[in-house]
């Protein structure tokens, strides 16, 4: 099948390659781009393992083609730590709050928290769960992942974390 | 002659031993996304391999036509059963002493069964030539249900088993018949239930499911001509004993496979078997001479690579009219699907089920066993249990539930008044085991207090009339379970998988500096074990847990180990790690000894050195004597700081634990919310509390989703319900409910430092409180038992067939 040259920003630099246009997003970030913190846990959009910033907005890569994201600006979990290498406040929660497991499902998680975290700062537990309701982990049940994401939510916002009694 | 001494609490906290919530050295990498999968890994020339299905459940494979296929643009290659028969591997064995097809012999036996190996240049190219395989298959008669599988004139399944009249474990009754197992006294139990003054008698199934990791199952072998070296990266639970099963089944000398499992994505009971993408993707490799990927979609991993549960037990309790129990007698009739490929240690095709006797003073019991063929997946594994325990203490905690609402008795009366008591402990059960340690009595009343369970039975009451005058469409359930589990498999008496004794393994090494690396049988697949193992050793030798690195799944490095599942890696690896760092710390002991001039009696172990007792300032820490004994080691003593364990445990290990679900179900739509769950565990000595506490939350989400919806349904004609995502139940954090979590501590007193293991147990126990909480819900509307899984659509019926619908 012909393949069909493809331009993106990603993590903010430049990127093109050849992609078929029946070709994922999730492929081609995966496969021609060789940046594989993006993970692929069903292809049917229903787990979000393979969740990307794509401009400005959360989307399960495989549930696009590469083609559709010509000359887009995609953020992956390898562009969330800030520029001189220190993590990401989310990157730094998740792990203070044992808001992973098995990591399969974390950087999907990570970029949907992300994204959440700007259009709303101060998330509820209850706007929490409903805004990673796309994202499924098998391992941690959630909770600590919730905890992670207010974690975080405190310490962008300059806030101590007050953990809600059980 | 020592560095300048910090506090003792600074040490202690350096140290970062067992009982601390150490922070994950894991997460590192997996927030960053630097994780590595198998599906990260790439080679040169690398080539990608995919399945043709079956798309019937029992037919017969007239013709398989690959020409079309061959032909696709990127197509290298495609395998058969005809080309796998050249390297005699049309067929492979399974772990439960069974066979079954790698590919598609001449006929199929459950839908989606692997037919064909497509092999091309790309992802794509491979899904092209799937398309392209033509395959003429003649429909056969279907069996679905298990009950129907040994009528007489059932069709035969397996032909190539005709005339067989033994299997791997006895007598076969019939053509569609595996084994039937028996345990316990069955004239003595007979006679108990003779006596009895109350006897409940039920059929309780716990249905099919599957483990779904999030990451599926998949490999890359490539195999080396050259110098007739294979090396397999997979999705193993079980490293080790994938490279003996491959070196068996391929004839490959076993020193010339290298078996690596990296960074694993759940497991969860999935990735212990053997599968037929692994042996296509070998052969693949070795016919083509290229690095072969094989990576299973998610359809494939639900509806192929393994099953859980199908269980139903016919689940029979003798009491006296006062609640005490005196007899149990079980039937279970358990659907194995088309091959027998359980992933039990070889002695147990029924697993551990024999624990069904649970936290109970049963004096005698019975228990009997059939498995049976059906066209459906293979499979059996311990999906987040030790083996077949979380069909056993659902049946019991049902069936405990069952006889309180006969005696007109409350459930957690009821139980208190059978536990084995505390001074009873170790335990032998009328089944067979001995239980090693618990204190059941003080973990129920502990979680009594904790929900306030007599308020909660009050306001429940205050419900039940509020519902019958109308006034709320509302029922409350409260479910108990307190669960016994049994974990650790275990001890070479009577564990083994292929004949390998099920023990774990250790290697410690001190590196001059005082840093180590240890490596372990095991292989975490999300358990944290390179943060938990360090911990172990930190407390047991004194090196700050940050400076020992574990490492695990490759079988070049590691020492041979079963892997993890069933509970089985703080119990067994646990000790091992435990029993390495105590030879290190003995021969550690003599070194300090003869720098500081003493016999070694006159050391005392504190935290991180050896001090002479009532001298305090007079000590070696454990970087003090690495270094003497690379550099200057005692005379007449070998250098070197490094050791091995191998440990085979004396007994299994007995986590057991109070859980109690309250839980509110809307009669009109069946929609049933999860209020409240409080989880006690005991696993005896804690090594990650913060750890423990990520497992029991995880385990507690997978029994929701199995009790509360999740299942691997078949129609009439074996067509699968279940295979993806959008019919397949894992719950959102919105319907996860919150978790609180308790724990009592009962040490295990045959193991090194007392763990029991934990991660299974919620699974476990989390299944019976959600189904009890149901059943208890619907009992004062005359309701005995309700089939799981409860999704609103089931309870809804369940309602109306009650007739409290609106």
């Amino acid at each position: 099948m012909a393949k069909i040259n493809v331009t993106m920003t990603v993590n903010g630099e430049e990127v093109s390659g050849l992609a078929e246009p029946r070709t994922l997003l999730v492929h081609f970030i995966r496969e021609t781009l060789n940046l594989t913190g993006t993970h692929i846990g069903c292809e049917t959009s229903h787990c979000g393992a393979c969740t990307i910033d794509l401009d400005g907005v959360s989307v399960k890569s495989c549930t696009r083609f590469a083609v559709q994201a010509e000359g887009s600006h995609i953020r992956t979990i390898e562009g969330i730590a800030h520029a001189d290498g220190t993590l990401h406040q989310l990157q730094e929660s998740f792990r203070q709050m044992h808001g992973l497991q098995c990591g399969y499902c974390t950087p999907g998680m990570i970029l949907r928290a992300w994204r959440l975290l700007q259009e709303n700062p101060r998330p509820s537990e209850d706007e929490i769960r409903h805004g990673i309701s796309g994202n499924l982990c098998r391992c941690t049940g959630y909770q600590n992942i919730v905890k992670s994401i207010q974690h975080a939510a405190a310490a962008l916002n300059g806030e101590t974390f007050a953990e809600a009694a059980q | 002659m020592n560095d300048m001494t910090p506090t003792r609490e600074a040490r202690e906290a350096k140290l970062e031993g067992m009982g601390c919530k150490r922070k994950r050295v894991e997460d590192v990498r997996f927030t960053q996304g630097r994780g590595n999968y198998v599906d990260d890994i790439k080679l040169p020339a690398m080539l990608y391999g995919d399945m043709v299905r079956s798309s019937y459940a029992h037919a017969r494979v007239k013709r398989i036509d690959t020409s079309k296929a061959e032909k696709v643009p990127g197509v290298v290659a495609v395998i058969t059963a005809e080309t796998l028969k050249t390297v005699n591997l049309a067929w492979m064995p399974t772990l439960a002493g069974d066979v079954q097809m790698v590919l598609a012999d001449g006929k199929v036996l459950f839908q989606n069964q692997e037919v064909a190996f497509v092999v091309a240049t790309s992802l794509q190219a491979a899904a092209d030539g799937v398309e392209l395989v033509e395959v003429d298959y003649e429909e056969l008669p279907v069996i679905v249900d298990p009950f129907k599988s040994m009528a007489a004139d059932a069709p035969v399944l397996r032909e190539d088993l005709a005339g067989k009249t033994e299997g791997a474990h006895g007598k076969r009754d019939h053509h569609n018949h595996i084994f039937k197992w028996q345990v316990g006294d069955k004239p003595l139990t007979d006679e108990a239930f003779n006596r009895a003054d109350v006897k409940i008698d039920e059929l309780i199934s716990y249905h099919r499911t599957h483990p779904s990791p999030l990451e599926t199952c998949q490999c890359v072998a490539s195999f080396d001509k050259i110098k007739g070296e294979l090396t397999l990266w997979g999705t193993f639970q079980a490293p080790h004993v994938i490279r003996t099963v491959v070196s068996l089944i391929s004839k490959l000398p076993e020193h010339k496979i290298h078996v690596i499992a990296p960074d694993v994505g759940g497991g969860f009971g999935n990735k212990v078997g053997a599968y037929s993408g692994y042996v296509c993707a070998v052969v693949a490799s070795i016919v083509t001479g290229r690095p072969v990927k094989w990576v299973e979609d998610r359809m494939e991993n639900l509806s192929t690579t393994s099953f859980a549960r199908d269980y139903h037990m016919r689940t029979e309790i003798a009491a006296t009219k006062d609640g005490k129990v005196t007899g149990l007698r079980v039937h279970i009739l358990a659907d194995h699907g088309a091959f027998d490929a359980c992933a039990d240690p070889s002695k147990w095709p029924a697993g551990f089920s024999n624990i069904i006797t649970g936290s109970y003073d049963f004096p005698v019991a019975h228990l009997c066993v059939d498995g049976v063929y059906t066209n459906k997946a293979p499979g059996g594994v311990a999906y987040r249990c030790s083996f077949r325990v979380t069909e056993a203490a659902y049946a019991i905690e049902r069936g405990m539930d069952i006889l309180a609402q006969k005696l007109g008795m409350d459930p957690a009366e009821l139980r208190l008044k059978n536990f084995i008591k505390r001074e009873q402990f170790p335990y032998q059960s009328a089944l067979g085991w001995e239980y090693d340690s618990g204190d059941y009595h003080t973990a129920l009343n502990k979680a009594l207090v904790a929900v306030d369970y007599a308020g909660l039975r009050a306001e429940q009451k205050a419900k039940r009339e509020a519902f019958k005058r109308g006034e709320t469409r509302e029922i409350m359930g409260l479910g108990i379970c307190f669960f016994t589990e049994i974990v650790g498999a275990g001890p070479s008496k009577n564990c083994d998988i292929l004949g390998l004794a099920m023990f774990d393994s250790c290697e410690i090494r001190i590196h001059p500096t005082g840093s180590a690396i240890a490596r372990v049988g095991t292989k975490s697949t999300g358990q944290g074990h390179e943060t938990t193992w360090a911990q172990i050793i930190a407390s047991e030798i004194g090196i700050a847990a940050s400076e020992i690195m574990v490492e695990e799944g490759n079988t070049d490095t590691a020492p041979y180990g079963l892997g993890t599942y069933g509970s089985r890696s703080t119990p067994v690896a646990g000790a091992a790690i435990a029993m390495a760092s105590r030879k290190i710390k003995a021969k550690a002991q003599m070194i300090a000894a003869w720098l500081l001039e003493v016999h070694e009696d006159d050391l005392v172990f504190d935290i991180d050195r050896f001090q002479v007792k009532g001298v305090p300032e007079r000590y070696k820490t454990m970087t003090d004597i690495a270094w003497v004994a690379y550099h200057s080691p005692p005379p007449g003593m070998e250098p070197g700081l490094e050791a091995v364990s191998y440990y085979d445990p004396p007994n299994m290990t007995y986590p057991f634990g109070a859980y109690i679900c309250v839980m509110d179900i809307d009669v009109d739509t069946g929609v049933a919310k999860t209020r409240r769950f409080y989880a006690l565990d005991d696993c005896g000595t804690r090594i990650n509390p913060m750890i423990i506490e990520g497992q029991v939350h995880g385990g507690l989400t997978e029994a929701f989703a199995i009790s509360m919806g999740q299942e691997i349904r078949y129609d009439e004609m074996g067509n699968v319900m279940g295979a993806s995502f959008m019919d397949f139940f894992l719950p959102t954090a919105v319907e996860t409910p919150h978790w609180e979590t308790d724990h009592t501590v009962t040490p295990s007193p045959h193991h090194p430092i007392g763990a029991k293991g934990v991660g299974e147990s919620p699974n476990v126990g989390g299944v019976p409180a959600f189904s009890n909480a149901v059943n208890d819900a619907f009992s004062f509307l005359g309701s005995t038992h309700i089939q799981m899984p409860h999704d609103a659509w089931r309870l809804w019926k369940v309602a109306e067939k009650l007739g409290v619908t609106g």
